[in-house]
């Protein structure tokens, strides 16, 4: 049995919105083993995003635990919390959200200095990585000189950058056209099948979901229905 | 930590992507250290050449002076305190003097040719030999035409340098001119080379009998010159001619009515006078440099604000709040220094300049601007400092930063 990488206890969230509350989450549950590719399904409202952002470290929940790699968030400090974001976890998201003065390669390198790691090792690495996404030819362009799906691919490469246990992808393909976004699922799968890297993505889109393993769908903050593909 | 490094490159790349801003930013910086640089070089150049110039005019000098008349200003009947014929025997008398001269000075009409006629400064300088010597070493006496009075002359002059040279007078007066001072004909003898400022140069020097015989007054010194011999310190003679001074007068310490002072003391007061300037005309200059550093803090603010999303793109993959707290100084601290380094550059151009007319126009070889290393080292790492220090408060605000919040901003 693959240990559980990330678990979702029971997980509330709370905005404070003037005077309303809104529960963006209502008591979630959901684990994901090692190695798996798990979607996550849900109308927009829907709370897929706040979920992803707790699974990611980059919200802690207003009640419920959180667990990765069985360490709870909800003790760590802000510092902490970066440094697991920083090695475990690699993210994708709708916007590619690339940093437009730095190019292809800073971009991808940017982790790996957060992280301390030496020059040399930043460069191979870099150039592994960028030639896994096909793009080794653009490396020194920078994100506005790039396709929406070069860019997006710039943005998985750069999630691989410290070998992450979990890529969380969100919505990856929402800003692409459908040949873009295809090929972008088509890495995400490659990177899943032959690194073994736990995959998690949440989509609106049933059609990209189907290409996980496992569907989780969402409603109300809470998971409503579980379905395995295949 | 290598990271720091990287930090510069991205910092720097920062910088460059928003070169308008940027620039207009230092400009701010760049006048302060350029003000700042240039002043210092110029003070600390003023300060060598009046060094120089005292140390040419010797330290082994005592100069006494009426009290309350200390810097040679005009003697007048407010003049509290008056030097007396006899203080020469009184001093001579002291161990370690090895010549004493006594000098007087007023104001005079001079006339020469017809429209040249003012008010100047007349000098009765003694005419024996060690005495004339002494003097002429004190006032810095260099004759450039004809020669110095000679013991024996009587209506014999010598004229400052304006006189034989400039140009906002009718005629000029050489070697074997008249020149007319109170009503009595003089001829003149010799021209004083250039000093640089308008009371010397327009100084006629005439033997010091004959200025008692053409103004007929009483024969007060207005300054009495010491030389003191090698072997004897001059601080430790003043003293003795002090307390020989109050003894002969029966005055007591702090009441005196004259005043001595070493060479060496004349000019560690004007140094200090020059070090009071200067730190006021620094301390000026510093304003600009504070009006620069809140130039860089408001910049510094208005890019955490369009960068909220890169922030929070960094901290979402692996950025801690120490990372973006660096980098945002980092940055700001770069402002800084750039605008440090072209500040330097315009305040050594600045100060050369201004010195370079300074010495046109004085005709003084002596006034350099002087910029010693330190002096361009401090102020680059102070511009770099100034810079960090201004990006602290919107660096602490970018690392204070919710990742989830500034995705989420658009």
């Amino acid at each position: 049995m693959p240990e559980t990488i990330i678990e979702l206890n029971n997980v509330w969230k709370t905005y404070y919105m003037g005077n309303n509350e809104v529960h963006a989450l209502q008591g979630i549950s959901l684990k994901v083993k090692k190695g798996e590719f798990v979607a996550i399904m849900g109308p927009s409202g829907s709370g897929k995003s706040t979920a992803m952002n707790m699974i990611g470290c980059l919200d802690v929940p207003s009640k419920g635990e959180v667990y990765l790699s069985g360490k709870d968030i909800m003790n760590m400090s802000e510092s902490n919390l970066a440094q697991v974001r920083g090695r475990k976890i690699g993210f994708i998201f709708q916007k590619f959200n690339l940093i437009n003065t730095l190019t292809a390669k800073e971009n991808v390198i940017l982790p790996m200095i957060l992280q301390d790691m030496t020059k040399q090792e930043r460069e191979l690495k870099a150039y592994e990585i960028l030639k896994l996404v096909d793009l080794t030819d653009r490396m020194n362009h920078r994100p506005n000189e790039l396709s929406g799906g070069q860019q997006q691919r710039v943005a998985i490469a750069r999630s691989m950058a410290m070998n992450p246990e979990v890529i969380l992808a969100d919505e990856p393909t929402g800003n692409l056209d459908s040949k873009s976004g295809s090929t972008v699922i088509s890495f995400l799968k490659k990177l899943h099948k032959e690194k073994g890297t736990t995959i998690v993505m949440v989509t609106h889109d049933e059609h990209i979901a189907h290409n996980a393993e496992r569907i989780e769908y969402i409603k109300d903050g809470k998971i409503e229905k579980v379905k395995h593909n295949k | 930590m290598a990271k720091i490094i990287e930090y510069f490159s991205i910092a720097t790349s920062n910088i460059g992507k928003r070169k308008l801003r940027s620039w207009l930013t230092m400009i701010g910086i760049f006048i302060g250290i350029a003000a700042v640089v240039g002043l210092i070089s110029l003070g600390q150049g003023l300060e060598k050449a009046i060094e120089t110039e005292f140390q040419k005019l010797g330290s082994d000098k005592i100069i006494v002076t009426p009290a309350g008349n200390v810097y040679n200003s005009i003697p007048d009947e407010d003049t509290p305190g008056k030097l007396k014929e006899d203080d020469e025997k009184v001093i001579n008398r002291v161990r370690g003097v090895k010549t004493v001269a006594l000098t007087n000075f007023k104001v005079s009409e001079i006339k020469w040719g017809k429209e040249d006629i003012g008010f100047y400064f007349v000098s009765g300088n003694p005419t024996k030999n060690d005495e004339s010597s002494l003097t002429q070493e004190v006032y810095a006496v260099t004759i450039i035409e004809g020669r110095y009075l000679k013991p024996d002359d009587k209506f014999k002059a010598v004229v400052g340098h304006d006189y034989a040279t400039s140009t906002a007078f009718k005629k000029n007066l050489h070697p074997g001119s008249t020149i007319i001072i109170n009503n009595q004909e003089f001829e003149v003898v010799g021209v004083k080379d250039k000093l640089g400022n308008e009371g010397d140069d327009r100084t006629v020097i005439i033997p010091r009998d004959t200025y008692f015989e053409l103004f007929d007054t009483k024969e007060y010194p207005d300054t009495i010159i010491v030389q003191v011999n090698k072997e004897f310190t001059p601080d430790d003679v003043a003293e003795s001619i002090k307390k020989e001074l109050r003894k002969e007068r029966n005055q007591k310490e702090g009441q005196e009515d004259f005043a001595v002072k070493t060479l060496q003391e004349y000019l560690t007061s004007f140094l200090t006078i020059l070090n009071i300037v200067q730190t006021v005309l620094v301390g000026i200059a510093a304003i600009s440099l504070l009006v620069g550093a809140i130039g860089i803090m408001n910049t510094m603010y208005t890019t955490v604000l369009e960068r909220r999303k890169e922030i929070g793109i960094m901290k979402a993959i692996g950025a801690r709040n120490s990372d973006i707290l660096f980098l945002f100084m980092i940055e700001s601290g770069f402002l800084g220094l750039v605008g440090g380094v072209i500040g330097v550059l315009l305040g050594l151009g600045f100060s050369n300049l201004v010195a370079s007319i300074g010495r046109q126009i004085l005709g003084t070889k002596l006034l350099m601007a002087t910029s010693p290393w330190y002096l361009i080292v401090g102020a680059l790492a102070f511009a770099f400092i100034i810079g960090m220090l201004s990006g602290v408060l919107p660096a602490k605000q970018a690392a204070s930063l919710k990742p989830v919040e500034t995705l989420r901003y658009e």
